[in-house]
């Protein structure tokens, strides 16, 4: 191994000491790509501003802070009932449950899966030797997608890969409900690192939701890493929810692999943390490809969310839609970058980008723009960014109604992010971002609203 | 019912209205009448309570209450409602749940039941009838891809759910054609009652074909220089306002 750059020492011995104590039971494909995501995360160390994809996101106190690996501290209980009021969907959705990275089987259930579905924790299916297949599935998709040697996040994720869900749907295959994989951030100071890897098989439909739900306030670093690959004519819904607590670190790079003719969307509303970043990639490996990528954050006092999205168009006849809206409050900040790449034979290629602010205090800032790297000739492709404030005409409009002030303004903002949640495609998890919404707004005559 | 004595409004410190006076009494229709430029819609958005209005001197009393001194939504909740000239278009905000936002401040303030989602929607369906709207109107977002005359439309049906005491229309006829006009005229008289009154703000006469004013104003140059029955608007109808100006000129 190279020279630890600074910030990065702590990780690699603590890596080391790992790969000692897991040694016997780590199958030699995995040591080999822990072992290189690490050596490429110790020679690239954490970005600082001067890297161009982190201008905005300055990480030097994510870096004087010295957390712990999740997975060498004693497992947090977590009260059953504690759990249960997370409930967003009916009971019958299958659920995985993790607590600071780890699966917790006592809050999770696994059932009514059509057949040959594959459902499982990641730990599991590394280690039980009754389940090669799993092995074999992992060991092919496992770090094809979210590439350690391109993301440095995505490198430490995968030099500590330990434990997260694993979804394999085969050809022809639905899944009528959706399932739900939770991870609950518990213990201060401690970093999890959960992996979630997707893999749709031909003409297979899933839909799937990732959350993030803080039980603390104080400072905890998670680092997520979501592959997905969706096959041939699959199709592939993903929502994430990000609820983390007001000093988290909070890390996701999501990877979503397209073939041909196979939809895909996601949806990702972000409420905590104190630092989030998203880096997410979509990229079409065959035509007629359809992707949708949407979200919405909500920041308040000083919160910094930063979404980096990349499309990349390597084929022809492929169509990509964004919509990221940001409400801002308090002295919080939001950083978009959104790069749209349409490669020389991607022709007939349809992208469509719009990014929105909404700022509701002076105090805020945001840095918004679009990259349009486009190599190809006969293509469609249009972006807008906007910012701006509540219109004081609507405001008074409102109020000519007999809504005050702070009613109004509830309102309207209600009526900003409305765009992003009818793009939802399940009605739960609409009505639950709805009231998610509505409290972080505060409460209202008629919170029983309609829409 | 409404009292205007000696008001003064100005925006971005430009005086509009000067020294204007008007008494409007329970169950009269009042129209207000006057060429562009003259006050007309500065008197509206100044007693709907718009902020950009500022009061300069003078004194609005309704309902025994000092108007001017009441935010806009009190206003509203005391029975004020003003129709907008440019209705306004809210994002993601459907017309339903619009009114059902403003519908239970309003029954709030008059000691009324919050009504549920279902009770609104009921109350919602019997006056899209009066305005010939149909329900799809009630999902869409308020105003927005409405036409000009949808949009006017629209105004009639939230005044017909809000029930006010006072209503204030600001050039509502102004851009329908006659079918539109029809409909919103006839929604303004079913509001028509003895306990109630309503002040048309309006360029033209067409309207009060309509909707029978018993009194009609002149608003010329920030105050009201005429004030007779019915038969001004005819008048104002056959002449034009000049002679309306040479008047004022003159005196």
């Amino acid at each position: 191994m190279t020279t630890a750059l600074a910030g990065t020492d702590r990780y690699l011995e603590e890596f080391e000491r790992l790969e000692r104590r897991d040694a016997p039971r780590t199958p030699a494909w995995l040591a080999e790509l822990r072992r290189s995501a690490m050596t490429r995360f110790v020679q690239r160390g954490f970005p600082t501003t001067r890297d161009e994809d982190w201008r905005y996101t300055n990480l030097s106190s994510l870096t004087a802070t010295p957390f712990q690996t999740a997975s060498s501290l004693p497992a947090h209980a977590v009260p059953a009932a504690r759990v249960n009021r997370l409930r967003i969907g009916p009971d019958a959705w299958p659920r995985l449950v993790f607590v600071d990275g780890r699966y917790a089987p006592e809050h999770s259930s696994v059932k009514q899966l059509a057949r040959g579905v594959r459902l499982s924790s990641l730990a599991e299916a590394i280690s039980d030797d009754e389940t090669l297949v799993d092995q074999e599935l992992i060991g092919r998709h496992l770090g094809r997608y979210a590439r350690p040697d391109s993301d440095v996040f995505a490198a430490l994720n995968t030099a500590f890969v330990q434990d997260g869900a694993v979804l394999y749907v085969p050809a022809e295959t639905t899944i009528a409900t959706p399932v739900e994989v939770v991870f609950l951030t518990t213990e201060p100071g401690a970093l999890s690192q959960p992996r979630i890897l997707v893999v749709a098989g031909p003409n297979a439909r899933a839909t799937v939701v990732e959350r993030y739900v803080g039980f603390t306030d104080q400072a905890c670093f998670v680092n997520a890493v979501t592959e997905m690959a969706v096959g041939t004519g699959a199709s592939v819904e993903h929502y994430v929810l990000q609820e983390q607590g007001a000093s988290t670190f909070h890390f996701s790079t999501l990877h979503a692999a397209l073939e041909r003719d196979s939809a895909f969307s996601t949806c990702e509303a972000t409420f905590g943390a104190r630092l989030a970043r998203t880096t997410l990639t979509m990229r079409f490996g065959g035509e007629g490809g359809r992707g949708s990528l949407s979200g919405l954050y909500l920041t308040n006092d000083h919160q910094h969310v930063d979404h980096h999205v990349t499309v990349d168009h390597a084929v022809p006849r492929c169509s990509s839609r964004q919509l990221y809206k940001g409400v801002l409050d308090g002295a919080s900040r939001a950083v978009f970058d959104g790069r749209v790449i349409v490669r020389r034979d991607a022709q007939k290629t349809d992208a469509a980008q719009t990014n929105k602010h909404l700022l509701l205090s002076d105090g805020v800032e945001v840095d918004s723009k679009p990259r349009l790297e486009i190599f190809a000739d006969d293509v469609k492709c249009t972006h807008g960014a906007a910012e701006g404030q509540l219109a004081p005409e609507a405001i008074f409009y409102l109020r000519s109604r007999g809504l005050d002030e702070r009613a109004a303004r509830r309102l309207l903002t209600l009526g900003f992010v409305r765009e992003v949640i009818d793009r939802i495609g399940v009605e739960s998890i609409r009505s639950y971002l709805d009231r998610a919404i509505e409290l972080r707004l505060g409460t209202e005559r008629g919170s029983k609203e309609m829409a | 019912m409404l009292s205007i004595r000696d008001l003064s409004v100005g925006v971005d410190d430009k005086t509009i209205l000067r020294h204007l006076n008007l008494e409007v009494r329970a169950g009269e229709v009042h129209a207000v009448m006057g060429p562009n430029g003259s006050g007309k819609s500065t008197l509206a958005q100044a007693l709907a309570g718009h902020p950009a209005y500022t009061v300069l001197g003078g004194e609005v009393t309704y309902l025994g209450q000092n108007l001017l001194a009441m935010p806009a939504e009190a206003r509203a909740r005391a029975g004020v409602f003003l129709a907008f000239q440019y209705p306004i278009e809210i994002a993601g905000v459907s017309n339903a749940a619009f009114l059902k936002a403003g519908l239970n401040e309003i029954r709030a303030a008059r000691g009324q039941e919050e009504l549920d989602a279902m009770e609104v929607l009921e109350l919602l369906e019997q006056k899209l009838a009066l305005v010939e709207m149909d329900r799809s109107f009630l999902n869409r977002p308020v105003n927005e891809g409405f036409s000009g005359g949808e949009k006017k439309r629209n105004e009639i049906l939230q005044m017909a759910v809000l029930e006010p005491k006072l209503a204030i229309l600001d050039e509502t006829d102004s851009g329908l054609d006659i079918d539109a006009l029809k409909i919103v005229a006839q929604g303004v008289n079913r509001l028509r009652r003895p306990d109630n009154a309503i002040i048309l703000v309006t360029h033209y006469q067409r309207i009060l074909q309509y909707v029978e004013p018993d009194h009609v104003h002149v608003l010329f140059d920030g105050h009201i220089v005429k004030s007779a029955g019915k038969e001004l608007a005819l008048e104002l109808e056959r002449k034009g306002y000049d002679w309306i100006k040479d008047e004022a000129a003159a005196a």
